[in-house]
């Protein structure tokens, strides 16, 4: 009863979607008041019944009822509480309905804080995004049912994916879906903006908080996959250049020049057309990440939807959405005039050149995801692109990032002066540079990266103070500086740590792979590790051989971890539970790999030693933060009150 | 003109995409098509004392099927390879592949305490139950408890089958389960031009 509820809470939310599109963009383009008005009740509606129907997937998983296909395939009975409810997302049907239940709240959000903008921009908005509803709402509906029955039942599920039962997995989801849903608001406003033909500096300033909080979103998540990576294959790796995580990294990159882009067309008016066309590239990238990862098109540990079908319909879908906004660009691309000249060196040209690169990072990266597939289409065979191109192409891409990091906000609008910007920078490029070649001689030996690293996290760390003190000198004062100075001098410090602790990680790591019998030892890092042996360990819906490692320095044992082989009952895969002890300045991660002998005392071990790891999730977190602090600014509330008179003559108008 | 560039790049890619909706990714070419089965000697589920080797079917077009009970999709796999043996004349020879090591519910251990006879009698108490319960595609069975012919086949995982041709040439590989389509499309026409 509870699914076929769900099933039809989709259809009513379908028919809501349906309606938050059509009327309102046809009052929009005629004028007409009661039609627009439609707009927030049917996306505040459409809101509720894909809440409800997810509701109703989340009761059949709680509940375990195993007569519904998707609960059987992806849940068991002996799930602990918080996997059953978080497997409700952890299938192909269940992660599209969470992207549909975000969108909704996304949609809702700009309902109701779009009080201050004209009528027929918020209609305008409000039906575009209800448009991507209904496309994912008749997807849901016509190929990934998460209702359909299993008759007759199954008597227990199949298990969730073992990979996926980690605290990590649980909010990675929403928070990414949450970024990449995110970005539909840009989107809709850009293609609102393109519809009505006001290109005009005020699509803009009412799209940018919400891109920042959407790159925000995106960032945690991305984060969050990272750390779960980390934790959870048991290889120690961070980042693995998957096409997945490629999926969504790519947004990111494209919402990071963005983010940059809008506040150039916000305060100067420059770049519009420029920013418009980013606006449609980083949804459009959402949505090609969506069709890449769950088309199958591309092979991937977690591409876990291999249907044709589907595939068809999310390209038909992009096509639609893609190349349906890609035109109204080019037809309306003769309107964007760019107000506000520039000089070759001013703020605009730094933030111009932080947009090529970026481009050209993405670009780099979209070729490597594609390659294969592009390659295999020719019928030219088989190849995979892995981690030596990607980092032998993105890491030096970053550098004049990196660099221009540093000088953007330092210079001034319009036009900067290069001397005056040198006398101004000398000691932080000196000091930088002394950094980039000094500390790794204190390290383990002297790597071309790591001088490059240091150097780039200490430029960035460096002019972020010469930020503050140049604006404390002009009379302002701590409590004085506007949030969104403080978001983005934390988000470009959060930067610099998280260069620090990739430029660490990826160059003084050190790992051993041994095998070990009960009171063997092996040394790392200037740390002792014992094995102990294992027990058996019974979990909730596991066994597991557990093992037992002291860690010692200088003969006292400091720790005692211990890493697990898991078998899951329902579904017999093995599965390494990595131990690891997390500190400030190094982790030491000790993973289990097979029993090397019959009666499974000796173990293949490897044990790793990461210096400066956690800096990386830290870093990313500063990120988060300072973009949330940048999109609450005040004068983001101000607009509000500035603006409100100009709505209320639109209405009587 | 420029105006139009982005839409042009993305209907290029989209093309492409569309190609590869209808491109499987995990279709890996196996290293194996057209060379040499490699050659092995094993015996015989339930009967010790026979032996077969790979050469003992040189002159006949054979398919040869890695399975093992413990594998679910070898249990759906069945019903199509007792279609498959009324469809052709070509010999189905089961290789029987880690059949208690593999299994995720015995302890891997208490397997290797037992003589090898010991584990080969367990075998065949599991095989015979599982054939008779379902019926037998299979000319014959035959075992690998070690896993070491799979290894020598490239097995990534069960069930795979592989056709093999008259000059003991590996002409195909099936990984994972035979569909109807597959059956129907690819292994059938492939058996009849090898002559079987």
């Amino acid at each position: 009863m509870i699914p076929e509820l769900g099933h039809f809470a989709l259809i009513v939310a379908l028919l809501l979607a349906l309606t938050q599109a059509i009327l309102p963009l046809i009052g929009a383009q005629r004028g007409n008041l009661t039609l627009m008005s439609v707009a927030r009740p049917a996306a505040q509606g459409q809101f509720v019944f894909s809440l409800l129907a997810f509701g109703c997937l989340a009761y059949s998983f709680m509940v375990n009822d195993f007569s519904v296909e998707n609960v059987a395939s992806n849940s068991f009975s002996q799930l602990p509480e918080i996997y059953r409810l978080t497997a409700t997302w952890g299938s192909h049907e269940g992660s599209l309905l969470l992207w549909v239940l975000i969108l909704g709240f996304w949609t809702t959000a700009v309902s109701v804080f779009s009080r201050h903008l004209p009528d027929d921009m918020v209609a305008r908005v409000l039906g575009v995004m209800g448009l991507i509803s209904v496309g994912f709402l008749a997807f849901l509906l016509t190929t990934s049912n998460p209702f359909d029955r299993l008759l007759p039942a199954a008597a227990d599920g199949r298990d969730m994916n073992p990979l996926l039962q980690d605290w990590g997995m649980i909010i990675h989801p929403p928070m990414l879906y949450m970024g990449y849903v995110g970005f539909a608001v840009a989107f809709a406003f850009a293609i609102a903006a393109l519809l009505s033909g006001r290109l005009d500096a005020a699509w803009a300033r009412w799209s940018r908080p919400w891109t920042t909080v959407a790159w925000a979103f995106l960032t945690l998540g991305i984060a969050l996959g990272s750390w779960w990576a980390y934790r959870e294959l048991g290889w120690g790796g961070w980042w693995f250049w998957d096409p997945t995580e490629n999926a969504s990294f790519m947004p990111w990159i494209a919402g990071t020049a963005l983010i940059h882009s809008l506040a150039v067309t916000e305060k100067r008016g420059a770049f519009k057309a420029w920013t418009v066309l980013l606006a449609l590239v980083a949804f459009s990238l959402s949505l090609l990440g969506t069709f890449l990862v769950r088309s199958g098109v591309l092979s991937s540990v977690h591409a876990f939807a291999t249907d044709p079908a589907r595939g068809a319909f999310i390209l038909g879908f992009l096509v639609l959405v893609i190349g349906g906004s890609l035109v109204l660009y080019a037809w309306r691309a003769p309107k964007m005039l760019s107000g506000g000249g520039f000089t070759w060196f001013s703020r605009e040209a730094l933030l111009l050149g932080n947009n090529v690169v970026l481009l050209a990072a993405l670009g780099a990266v979209l070729l490597g995801t594609l390659y294969p597939l592009l390659i295999d289409a020719l019928g030219m065979g088989k190849i995979s692109v892995g981690p030596p191109y990607f980092n032998a192409v993105f890491v030096p891409l970053m550098a004049p990032a990196l660099f221009l990091m540093g000088v953007g906000p330092l210079a001034r609008w319009k036009e900067a002066s290069l001397p005056d910007m040198l006398s101004r920078l000398k000691w932080a490029l000196a000091i930088s540079v002394a950094t980039g070649i000094l500390l790794p001689l204190t390290l383990d030996g002297f790597k071309p990266w790591a001088v490059f690293g240091f150097a780039m996290a200490m430029w960035i760390l460096l002019t972020v103070l010469i930020g503050f003190r140049e604006r404390l000198k002009n009379g302002a004062r701590l409590s004085s500086l506007t949030r969104s100075f403080w978001g983005m001098q934390l988000a470009h410090l959060g930067m610099a740590v998280g260069v620090a602790g990739i430029t660490v990680v990826a160059n003084y790591q050190v790992e051993r792979d041994v095998r070990m019998n009960i009171g063997d030892h092996t040394e790392l890092a200037g740390y002792t590790f014992t094995f102990r042996g294992t027990t058996e360990h019974q979990g909730p819906n596991y066994r597991a051989a557990r093992g037992s490692v002291d860690v010692s320095k200088n003969g006292k044992v400091l720790y005692e971890l211990h890493p697990e082989k898991r078998i899951y009952n329902a579904s017999g895969m093995p599965m390494t539970e990595a131990s690891i002890q997390i500190a400030m300045f190094d982790d030491i991660y000790v993973a289990l790999g097979e029993p090397l002998d019959e009666a499974a005392q000796t173990w293949a071990v490897r044990v790793f030693h990461k210096p400066f790891i956690n800096w990386l999730w830290i870093g990313a977190l500063m990120m988060v933060i300072g973009g949330f602090l940048a999109a609450s600014d005040r004068r983001y509330r101000i607009a509000v009150k500035a603006t409100a008179p100009t709505g209320a003559a639109t209405q009587g108008a | 003109m420029k105006r139009w560039l982005p839409l042009v790049v993305f209907l290029v890619l989209v093309g492409f995409f569309a190609k590869g909706l209808f491109l499987n990714p995990r279709e890996v070419p196996s290293p194996f098509i057209g060379k040499a089965a490699p050659a092995f000697t094993t015996t015989e589920v339930c009967q010790p004392s026979k032996l077969f080797s790979a050469a003992d079917m040189k002159g006949k077009v054979w398919l040869l099927n890695v399975w093992s009970t413990w594998c679910p999709s070898c249990e759906s796999e069945h019903e199509i390879l007792l279609e498959l043996s009324q469809k052709t004349s070509a010999p189905i020879v089961g290789l029987v592949y880690k059949e208690l090591r593999g299994d995720s519910n015995i302890d891997k251990r208490k397997v290797k305490e037992l003589a090898s006879n010991e584990e080969s009698a367990l075998v065949c108490q599991r095989v015979t139950d599982r054939l008779q319960q379902l019926g037998n595609p299979y000319a014959l069975s035959i075992l690998d408890n070690e896993g070491k012919i799979g290894i020598d086949y490239g097995v990534y995982g069960v069930p795979e089958t592989f056709i093999i041709d008259k000059e003991g040439v590996i002409r195909y590989k099936q990984p994972g389960v035979i569909t109807d389509k597959s059956m129907q499309e690819v292994i059938l026409p492939k058996l009849k031009e090898l002559g079987a």
